[in-house]
C-alpha cells in the first residue's frame, strides 16, 4: 500500500500532490460534496420551479407531501420553492460578502506587514478597532436605515465589517516572510512591492488564504441569516433567514408547522458545518504532519 | 505593563469615538429622509400638523444647525447621558428604557459566556489527550459552531417548550405575576431564563472546545513538552504546562468572540421574546424608533469595550510576560 502510494505520488508530480491528497481525504470530499450539492440545488432549482416563491399556490399549512416536498406555509406558499431560492441568495451573500472581506483583509494585511513602520501602526490600529466593534450591532443600525435592501447591499456591508482577523493573520505571516533571502533577492532585481507580494510572498501562504476564504464565506452566511432574522433581510427576495423570520412571525412554532422552520436552519448548519469540516480536511492536506494515512 | 494598557486603552478610545461617529453619521448620510419616514409611518395627513411634527423632529435631531455643530452637540448630549426620547415607548427616555432591559440581557450573557468558556475549555483539553473522546467532541463541536443562534433557539423552544411542555417559550416571567422579590417569582424567572441561556451556551461551547483541543495538541508537540518528556517528567506535569500555555490565546479569544455572542444573544432573545436588549431592538426596528436603536448600539459598544478591558486585565494577571514588559499579549 505505502510503496504503491509513493509510486503514485511520484507519477502525479509535486504540483498535483495537494489535489491528490485532497481527493483522498474523507473530510474534504464529504464536506465539499455537501456544499456543492446544495449550491447546485440553489443554482439549478429555481429554473424548474416558479420564479415567484412567495406566490400563494397550495393549501394552507399543508404537511410535506408529493406535491409540496417541504409542505406549505401558513399562507399556502410552497416551502420548497422558498428554500431553493433562499439557498441561492445565501450562497450569493456568502460569496460576495466573503470576497469583499477577503480583498480588504488581504490588502490591509499585506500593506501593513510588508511596509511596516508608521503605515503598519496606523493599519493595525484600524484593524484592532474594527475587530473590537460588535459587527452585528453596527450592521443592524446601518441596514435599518436602508429603505430598500437587496442581497448585494447586504453582502457589501457584511464584507466591510468582517475582514479584521484576516488582516491580522496575513500581516503576521507577511512579517515572517518579508525578510527571507528570496524576497530580498527579488527586491534587488528592482521589482516593485506589489509584484513581490503577489509573486514571492503570496504563494507561500496560498494554503492559508484558501482556508481564510472558506471561513469568511461561512461567516458571511451566518451573519446574513442573523440580519434577515431580525427583519433586516432583503426586501425584494427570499432568503433562508427571512424564511425563519416569517415562520416565527406567524407562530409556526405553536401551530406545529415544523417543515417551515426546520429546513432553512438545517441548510445553513449543513453548509457552514461542511465548510468547517472541509477546512479541517484541507489543513491535513497542506500539513503532512496531520495526515492520517 | 504601562505600555500594554496605554495601547489597549487607546484602541478602545478610538473604537468608542468611531462607534459614536457612525451613530451620528448614519442617519444623516444614508439615502432617504428618516424624518419623512417617521412622518409617513405616523400617517400624518394634515399638512399643518405634518409641518409641526417636521419642525419638532428637525429640532430633536438638531438638523437646524451646521453639521459640525450638530456633531459637537451630539457629544455634549451623550456625556450628559441624554440619548433622546423613545418614540416607541413615548414619553420614556431612551436611557431608562434600555436600563429596564439591560439586566435581562446581562443575566443571559454573563453565565452563558463564562460557563461555555469554562466547560468548553475543559472538554477541549480532555479531548486533546483522549482519542475516543476526541472523535466525539470534534464533529459535535463543529456542528455547534455552524448552527445559527436563532435556529437552535427555535428548535429548543419547539422541542422542550411546545412538544414536551417543560419550559415556557416566551417572555421573561409569567404575565400572571408581578415582579416582586419572592420565591415564586424568582423560580418563575429562572424557569423562563433557562432555554435562552441553554441555546446561547450550546452554540458558544463548540468553538471553545475545538480551539482548546487544537491549542493543547499544538503545545504538546512543542519543544519544551518534548524536552520535559525526555527528562522523564510525568505526563500529568507536561499536560499541565501545555494547558497553561494554551489558556492564553483562549483569554484573548474571549474578548474577540464577545461581539459575536452579543449578536447571538440579540437574536436568541427575539426567538424567546425575552425582554432584553434584543427584543427591544426588534421593537425599535419595527417602530422606526431611531433614537432607541442608536442608544442600544451605544450600550452594546460600551459593554463590549468594558469586557474587552476586563479580559486584558485578566490576561496581565495570567501572563507574567506582559507584567514584566516582555513580548506577549501585544495583539
Amino acid at each position: 500500500m505505502s510503496a504503491d502510494l509513493v509510486l503514485q505520488t511520484e507519477i502525479v508530480g509535486k504540483r498535483n500532490e495537494h489535489l491528490y491528497f485532497a481527493l483522498r481525504n474523507r473530510k474534504v470530499v464529504i464536506g465539499s460534496s455537501i456544499v456543492l450539492a446544495l449550491l447546485l440545488l440553489g443554482v439549478v432549482g429555481p429554473f424548474f420551479l416558479s420564479s415567484t416563491p412567495n406566490e400563494y399556490v397550495g393549501p394552507k399549512s399543508a404537511a410535506p407531501s408529493g406535491d409540496y416536498w417541504f409542505g406549505t406555509t401558513y399562507f399556502g406558499q410552497d416551502v420548497f420553492a422558498q428554500f431553493v431560492h433562499g439557498l441561492r441568495s445565501s450562497y450569493l451573500v456568502g460569496a460576495l460578502g466573503g470576497a469583499i472581506a477577503f480583498v480588504i483583509g488581504l490588502s490591509v494585511g499585506f500593506t501593513a506587514g510588508y511596509r511596516g513602520g508608521l503605515v503598519d501602526e496606523f493599519l493595525n490600529m484600524i484593524t484592532n478597532v474594527v475587530l473590537v466593534l460588535p459587527a452585528l450591532a453596527v450592521l443592524i443600525v446601518i441596514s435599518s436605515y436602508l429603505e430598500v435592501r437587496g442581497v448585494v447591499s447586504q453582502a457589501v456591508i457584511i464584507g466591510l465589517f468582517s475582514w479584521p482577523w484576516v488582516a491580522k493573520a496575513v500581516r503576521s505571516q507577511t512579517f515572517t516572510l518579508r525578510n527571507r533571502d528570496y524576497v530580498d533577492l527579488a527586491r534587488l532585481t528592482g521589482k516593485r512591492a506589489p509584484q513581490i507580494i503577489v509573486r514571492e510572498v503570496m504563494p507561500n501562504m496560498a494554503s492559508y488564504l484558501l482556508m481564510a476564504i472558506i471561513l469568511l464565506f461561512g461567516g458571511a452566511i451566518l451573519f446574513a441569516a442573523m440580519l434577515d432574522f431580525i427583519g433586516l433581510g432583503p426586501t425584494n427576495a427570499v432568503s433562508l433567514g427571512t424564511m425563519m423570520q416569517q415562520s416565527m412571525a406567524w407562530s409556526a412554532l405553536h401551530l406545529g408547522l415544523w417543515w417551515w422552520f426546520v429546513p432553512p436552519g438545517l441548510a445553513i448548519t449543513a453548509i457552514v458545518g461542511s465548510l468547517y469540516i472541509t477546512n479541517v480536511g484541507l489543513d491535513e492536506v497542506f500539513n503532512p504532519k496531520l495526515r492520517e494515512m | 505593563m504601562g505600555r500594554y494598557f496605554r495601547r489597549k486603552l487607546l484602541i478602545y478610545g478610538v473604537t468608542f469615538v468611531i462607534a459614536v461617529s457612525i451613530n451620528f453619521a448614519v442617519p444623516r448620510l444614508m439615502p432617504g429622509d428618516p424624518v419623512a419616514r417617521m412622518l409617513s409611518r405616523n400617517k400624518v395627513a394634515n399638512p399643518e400638523s405634518s409641518e409641526a411634527m417636521r419642525a419638532y423632529f428637525d429640532n430633536v435631531f438638531g438638523f437646524d444647525v451646521p453639521l459640525w455643530q450638530q456633531y459637537l452637540n451630539y457629544w455634549a448630549a451623550l456625556f450628559k447621558g441624554d440619548l433622546g426620547v423613545s418614540v416607541y415607548a413615548f414619553p420614556a427616555s431612551v436611557s431608562s428604557v434600555i436600563a429596564g432591559a439591560l439586566p435581562y440581557t446581562l443575566a443571559l450573557l454573563l453565565p452563558a459566556i463564562l460557563l461555555s468558556w469554562i466547560v468548553g475549555n475543559s472538554l477541549g483539553a480532555m479531548a486533546a489527550r483522549n482519542k475516543w473522546l476526541d472523535n466525539g467532541v470534534l464533529p459535535v463541536g463543529y456542528v455547534f459552531t455552524a448552527v445559527p443562534y436563532m435556529w437552535l433557539a427555535i428548535l429548543l423552544a419547539w422541542v422542550a417548550g411546545v412538544i414536551l411542555g417543560w419550559f415556557p417559550v416566551a417572555g421573561g416571567y409569567s404575565f400572571a405575576l408581578t415582579p416582586t422579590f419572592s420565591w415564586v417569582f424568582i423560580v418563575d424567572l429562572v424557569h423562563h431564563w433557562f432555554l435562552p441561556f441553554l441555546s446561547l451556551f450550546i452554540v458558544a461551547l463548540g468553538g471553545w472546545a475545538i480551539g482548546m483541543r487544537n491549542l493543547v495538541i499544538y503545545e504538546l508537540e512543542s519543544d519544551y513538552a518534548n524536552y520535559l518528556q525526555a527528562l522523564g517528567a510525568p505526563r500529568r506535569l507536561v499536560r499541565r504546562y501545555a494547558f497553561r500555555n494554551a489558556m492564553l490565546p483562549q483569554i484573548t479569544g474571549l474578548a474577540v468572540a464577545l461581539g459575536m455572542v452579543v449578536g447571538g444573544a440579540l437574536v436568541t432573545e427575539v426567538v424567546f421574546a425575552y425582554p432584553g436588549l434584543g427584543s427591544l431592538l426588534l421593537s425599535a426596528i419595527n417602530n422606526q424608533d431611531f433614537f432607541l436603536l442608536q442608544g442600544i448600539l451605544l450600550f452594546i459598544v460600551i459593554g463590549v469595550l468594558v469586557f474587552n478591558f476586563l479580559a486584558d486585565v485578566v490576561y496581565v494577571l495570567v501572563d507574567p510576560r506582559t507584567r514584566l514588559g516582555l513580548e506577549g499579549g501585544q495583539s
